[in-house]
């Protein structure tokens, strides 16, 4: 009787969209609705600016290195050396602190950082190395770099009350915390750069269809070269903070950022395989990460809870990114 | 001449592996010797029986990242269910928690399709949380003594852990040289379609390898506890990563559809001996991180320019 009436109202099954399709769709925005939701009824301190701010602001770093590394990998390619990186930046930019002072130490910071970040877009973008293994070798290298200029000793800041390099971490503009602001005003910029530029527009063209983007004239090399040298530059705005916030280093300070930034990149939906994905995505994703760490801790449960949380989500979320593309739920081996 | 060239271009982690015994041999008068041979063995154990069903999963086209948590997890659950279970029934508990977190990964990979990457990266991030919800962060000490004197006892003056390691790496490169199995894996990772297509059960196949993967991460982390006689919640991190870069210099490509367990056997050793020898040279570790970073893109630059001399790039 249903498939009757249905056959009355032609075109109506093209716009009817399945379940499975709606979660596609607009799972991650779900996933976010429903942290919020929860979180807010089951504790009392969840939902309040202050909260809002404390997470956005735990998201920070992560959320920092992540945009970048959303270009990297809408490129069609991984980069499993940013935890390393931010390490060497963090440790860099606070030794320096003391030696050359704040206002040298940042750009010297921001340059050294950058040259690593060339070195990875030189072997990935010119030399087109498989990226997961150079990646994977420029993490225990740099890891080595910064052991081999620290001598393995930690660095801090001698005089930590009186340096004005403390505002990137620790101070507050109009009542939002400056590294909560940076995160964001990189996410908004970047996105626009990513929808609303030509170099955006490239970067989906040569992760999506590589082949198909060199024959339409797009230099590949300097497409990938030019990403890895924006994650290597959201990493050491991601240092910034860190050093800023903690006015010391340990030498492995990043260790194992690099797969967190990854997870936060995934949960946003953004394709391993390259071509599609977006910053917003990101940002939501590690939003999401972190109100769920957030949340956890308020409601009581120790903070490693979040880690088999964690792992759920990842892959429930892109389950279903995957059978809404499918169209079922299983797949066919 | 072309037979040189060959291993050179094959297995160049072999002429590696050559160079640094020649040059240690000559810069440390400690190196050269069966003792210190044996000590290289038991280091490189810990991470070369992992590294092994490393070497399964990604000639399949897959990759595991989880193994590191696993390390921790089996431990944990060997040396600290020993009070209540004894010895065998903790070392059992451990063993199966690694068959069961491999089985877990293989099933959510060929049920849901999602990839080997993505699915064991969230594996890593949730075992790591369940061993510090059931360690509650705590180390655990084994107080029966016979446990930590099997990680140091020999036989035939060999040490038990060195041969566990070999006869391992042998029994391996059997199944996968001489086995339906083993030539499935080739198989499965040249073209998955295509093995679907002749017969082969793709996703069960995978399930398989997976939960060898598991098993022999928990092996390793149960090894690597009788060795200390201790865990600590905190055992195997960064491990994924160089059993990664282990498996990758012996030649294994990450696309899958090609590698070797004598290529990961040398890897293994190329990793061990270059700390071994560094340790003896008294060099700072943190050198042998950068050495084993750049080895490790030189010799991805090697493979590549040689794939694409000979093949035009078609094997990727």
């Amino acid at each position: 009787m249903k498939a009757l009436l249905d056959s009355f109202k032609p075109g109506l099954k093209d716009k009817e969209i399945s379940p499975l399709q709606f979660f596609g769709k607009h799972g991650i925005s779900v996933a976010l609705v429903l942290c919020v939701v929860i979180f807010s009824l089951a504790t009392e301190n969840f939902l309040s600016a202050d909260n809002f701010l404390t997470v956005v602001m735990q998201a920070s770093i992560i959320g920092t290195i992540a945009i970048g590394v959303t270009f990297v990998v809408i490129g069609g390619n991984l980069d499993l050396s940013v935890g390393s990186l931010l390490s060497f930046a963090t440790v860099l930019v606070v030794d320096l602190h003391d030696k050359v002072g704040p206002g040298m130490a940042i750009p010297l910071m921001f340059v050294f950082t950058l040259l690593i970040g060339s070195i990875n877009g030189f072997l990935i973008g010119y030399l087109r190395l498989n990226s997961l293994i150079v990646t994977l070798g420029m993490l225990s290298a740099i890891q080595g770099i910064t052991l081999v200029y620290t001598g393995g000793k930690n660095v801090d800041i001698s005089d930590q009350e009186n340096t004005w390099f403390a505002f990137f971490g620790r101070e507050e503009i109009f009542g939002i915390p400056v590294p909560a602001l940076i995160f964001i005003v990189l996410g908004i910029i970047l996105q626009i750069v990513l929808l609303k530029t030509g170099f955006g527009r490239k970067i989906f063209a040569v992760g999506g269809n590589e082949t198909a983007a060199l024959f339409s004239g797009l230099r590949r090399k300097r497409l990938v070269f030019s990403t890895y040298l924006l994650s290597a530059f959201t990493t050491a705005c991601a240092a910034l903070i860190l050093g800023s916030r903690v006015m010391g280093s340990q030498n492995n300070v990043g260790e194992g950022y690099e797969l967190l930034v990854l997870a936060g990149v995934i949960l946003g939906g953004t394709s391993l395989l390259g071509g599609s994905g977006s910053i917003v995505r990101t940002v939501i994703g590690v939003l999401i990460l972190a109100m769920i760490q957030n949340g956890l801790l308020l409601l009581g449960y120790p903070y490693y809870t979040q880690w088999l949380v964690t792992w759920v989500v990842i892959i429930v979320a892109v389950w279903l990114d995957i059978a809404a593309k499918r169209g079922k739920l299983l797949s066919s081996y | 001449m072309k037979s040189i060239f060959d291993i050179i271009t094959k297995q160049p982690i072999w002429i590696f592996v050559l160079i640094c015994i020649i040059f240690f041999s000559f810069s440390s008068p400690f190196f050269f010797d069966l003792s210190n041979f044996t000590n290289i063995l038991i280091q490189a154990s810990t991470i070369g029986v992992i590294a092994i069903g490393m070497t399964f999963v990604m000639i399949n086209g897959n990759i595991d990242l989880s193994v590191g948590a696993t390390v921790a997890l089996a431990a944990s659950l060997a040396v600290g269910l020993q009070p209540q279970l004894g010895i065998t029934g903790a070392v059992f508990v451990g063993l199966l928690s690694g068959v069961l977190i491999g089985g877990l990964n293989g099933i959510i990979a060929w049920k849901t399709g999602v990839d080997a990457f993505i699915v064991t990266l969230g594996a890593m991030i949730g075992v790591r949380g369940l061993v510090f919800i059931y360690t509650g962060e705590q180390s655990f000490y084994a107080h029966d003594l016979a446990y930590s004197d099997f990680g140091a006892s020999s036989l035939f003056s060999v040490p038990v852990l060195a041969l566990i390691f070999i006869f391992l790496i042998i029994l391996s490169h059997l199944v996968l040289k001489y086995t339906i199995h083993g030539r499935n894996v080739f198989a499965v990772g040249g073209n998955r379609i295509a093995a679907k297509e002749a017969g082969i059960r793709v996703g069960p196949h995978m399930l398989v390898n997976f939960i060898l993967i598991g098993f022999l991460a928990a092996l390793s982390g149960v090894l690597l506890s009788t060795q200390m006689g201790a865990s600590t919640p905190n055992l195997g991190r960064n491990y994924e990563l160089w059993t990664i870069t282990a498996v990758v210099l012996g030649g294994t490509r990450l696309t899958g559809g090609y590698g070797s367990i004598i290529g990961t056997f040398g890897g293994v050793l190329a990793i061990a001996i270059l700390r071994n020898g560094m340790n003896l040279l008294q060099v700072p570790s943190f050198f042998v991180l950068i050495i084993l970073g750049s080895i490790l893109i030189i010799v991805l630059f090697i493979d590549k320019r040689f794939s694409e001399q000979q093949g035009h790039g078609v094997r990727a």
